[in-house]
């Protein structure tokens, strides 16, 4: 087997790996959330890209079409992206509380201005 | 209506939530909200009825039969926990009016009860479903609906809390979501039980253990298992009192509710313990949880942040009965998961009490309040000594079932380390007790009153159950065993 032959998985695979290491490394919640973003992307690019037949069309119920392309994947990644959105979404709007109370979206401000707080309390 | 019960079970909390938008008033959805709770609950107790009447339901949604429609399913196991979680979740509710109107404004109280809905409904969804995608819907939809309840504490701890656990809980669901995908190219199927005819004939392909591999690691970071449970003590600590108890006693067990389903149902437990190192992994890793977190515990200060550490403890015991990988190590598993909620639930519900009328959960605020707050301080040192596994509580019959199970096995150097870590558990819920009974209270406040009835009823409801489920435990012993017989049985 060819080593590029099935080239969609590795782009998955690149995309994955690289969506998760920003989520990893990053301290600023934004990049974070980018890259959190890039890393469900690459799972919907996984079942797109596993249902395509080559030379399918799209599900056509006519007798010129013979080949098809397994359209339930990309139903299944159509919910999948709604949650997703809705994800992402959230994930801003505590960003944006964030920033309202800490005056910060960068993690290591953030968790030194806890410490602070939990050493005011003791 | 008795033959909708399974989609009803989904439905009422999911219409609730937008119904409670409409409804605005705070006071007004309040009950609203409890009586779609209490409904829930009610039509659990009549699913668990006719399952035992006639076996497992099978429900075809839209009346699409499987494999082509979605397909919920409701057999023992799912009944079990369809109660546990509409119980806690209307007894949480009893007290939620009450304790919300201090750690809430009455305009975010009404979203509040959407979020918590919705939650419930995304749980109840996952228990209900016999379809793996379905599965991973619903449980985003409880989850986000969680990241919102954690994210509305006072503390704005809260906000990053719930950030925290928005990353790592998306990780998990689309490490889930990978596992499902491989899934499904390999069997061409997402019903669960389809999935279990086919996954045999395509065992021993890389892809399946690739799957499998993904979707464990996304449902134990889910389930807070030791080390992937980072996001579990500060969300617990911060969030608003009831949203604790009603995450700290349902969330997680749901997540080891599709933990048991996809090792035993889907994949089977000759594929989960024989061909990979699970047993070793599990016990491993639940022994590590037991002893990390019950040490960490023992240092904090914050008692919520206490009892979140010792609930990540608990989550290493039912994963050790699991890990045994025996039907009474099973056994254990099942009890725990619906003793913890019991433990879990009355604590959490007596801390709302306190943060009620002390408005702190430091433990320098506890000093003397045994004398001041007796019923609520009460409930925490019963439900504590249900913790330790002390005789007559809840947790007693959960231990008693693993140690025995351990023995069976001929694990008793494991016996004696599960035994040890009950002594931390000791260590832990004693500096509370020092605290609350043995230290005066302090100077220059004054005696705080007993916490108001709405959450001293609730909580002694789930304490009183904490006692009388470790005197009478015909139904839950009864039941688990029923259930750890069929899932064995279904492997066979």
């Amino acid at each position: 087997m060819n080593f590029l032959e099935q080239y969609n998985y590795w782009i998955v695979i690149v995309l994955m790996m690289s969506g998760f290491y920003i989520v990893i490394a990053h301290g600023n919640l934004i990049k974070k959330l980018i890259g959190l973003t890039v890393f469900q992307t690459s799972v919907f690019i996984m079942y797109i890209s596993m249902s395509k037949v080559i030379g399918g069309t799209a599900p056509i119920l006519n007798e010129a079409y013979k080949v098809y392309s397994n359209p339930l994947p990309h139903v299944l990644i159509l919910t999948a992206i709604v949650v997703g959105v809705a994800t992402t979404s959230l994930g801003l709007a505590l960003a944006v509380r964030i920033k309202e109370a800490y005056g910060s979206v960068e993690e290591d401000v953030i968790q030194e201005k806890d410490l602070q707080q939990e050493g005011s309390q003791e | 209506m008795i033959d909708h019960l399974p989609i009803l079970q989904v439905i009422v909390p999911l219409l609730a939530a937008p119904i409670c938008l409409i409804l605005r008033e705070a006071q007004l959805v309040r009950w609203f909200t409890l009586i779609a709770s209490v409904f829930a609950f009610v039509i659990s107790v009549l699913l668990l009825q006719q399952v035992q009447a006639h076996g497992t339901l099978i429900y075809s949604l839209g009346g699409w039969d499987a494999p082509i429609g979605i397909e919920y399913r409701i057999d023992q196991l799912n009944a079990y926990l369809l109660i546990l979680v509409t119980s806690i979740s209307s007894v949480a509710l009893l007290a939620a009016g009450t304790s919300l109107q201090k750690e809430l404004t009455e305009r975010k109280e009404t979203y509040f009860y959407v979020a918590y809905l919705l939650c419930l409904a995304g749980l109840l969804g996952i228990l209900t479903t016999g379809d793996a995608f379905n599965v991973f819907v619903f449980l985003e939809i409880s989850s986000l609906a969680s990241y919102t309840l954690i994210a509305m504490g006072r503390d704005r701890r809260s906000l990053w809390a719930s950030y925290q656990y928005l990353i790592m809980g998306t990780i998990g669901a689309t490490f889930i979501l990978i596992g499902i995908g491989m899934m499904y190219m390999m069997t061409g199927t997402l019903n669960m039980y389809d999935l279990a005819e086919r996954l045999p004939e395509v065992q021993q392909t890389k892809t399946v253990f690739t799957a499998f591999a993904f979707f464990m690691v996304g449902v134990c970071l889910k389930l807070a298992l030791f080390p992937l449970h980072l996001w579990l003590p500060n969300a617990y600590a911060y969030a608003p009192s009831i949203a604790t108890v009603f995450l700290a006693a349902t969330a997680t067990k749901v997540a080891i509710y599709v933990l048991l389903r996809f090792i035993f149902s889907v994949y089977g437990f000759e594929f989960s313990f024989s061909h990979l190192p699970l047993k070793e992994i599990l016990v491993a890793l639940g022994l590590m949880g037991i002893f990390a977190a019950s040490i960490v515990a023992i240092y904090q200060n914050n008692i919520k942040r206490l009892f979140a550490y010792s609930s990540v403890a608990q989550i290493g015991y039912m994963i050790l009965g699991l890990g045994i990988g025996s039907k009474t190590g099973l056994v254990a598993t099942l009890l725990h998961l619906f003793n913890h909620a019991l433990m879990k639930g009355a604590i959490f519900l007596a801390l709302a009490g306190v943060v009620y009328r002390v408005g702190s959960v430091n433990i320098k605020a506890f000093a003397g309040l045994g004398k001041q707050m007796p019923w609520t301080m009460g409930a925490i040192v019963v439900g504590g000594l249900s913790l330790i596994g002390v005789p007559l509580t809840v947790g007693f019959v959960s231990k008693w079932y693993l140690v025995l199970a351990l023995l069976e096995s001929n694990w008793w150097p494991i016996a004696i380390l599960v035994l040890v870590g009950s002594l931390l558990a000791v260590i832990y819920v004693w500096r509370l007790v020092e605290a609350a009974y043995f230290r005066p209270a302090l100077q220059d406040s004054a005696p705080y009153k007993e916490a108001p009835l709405m959450i001293l009823i609730p909580t002694w409801i789930l304490v009183l159950a904490n006692i009388y489920f470790g005197i009478d435990t015909s139904f839950t012993v009864g039941l688990s065993e029923q259930i750890s017989a069929s899932l064995f049985g279904v492997a066979k």
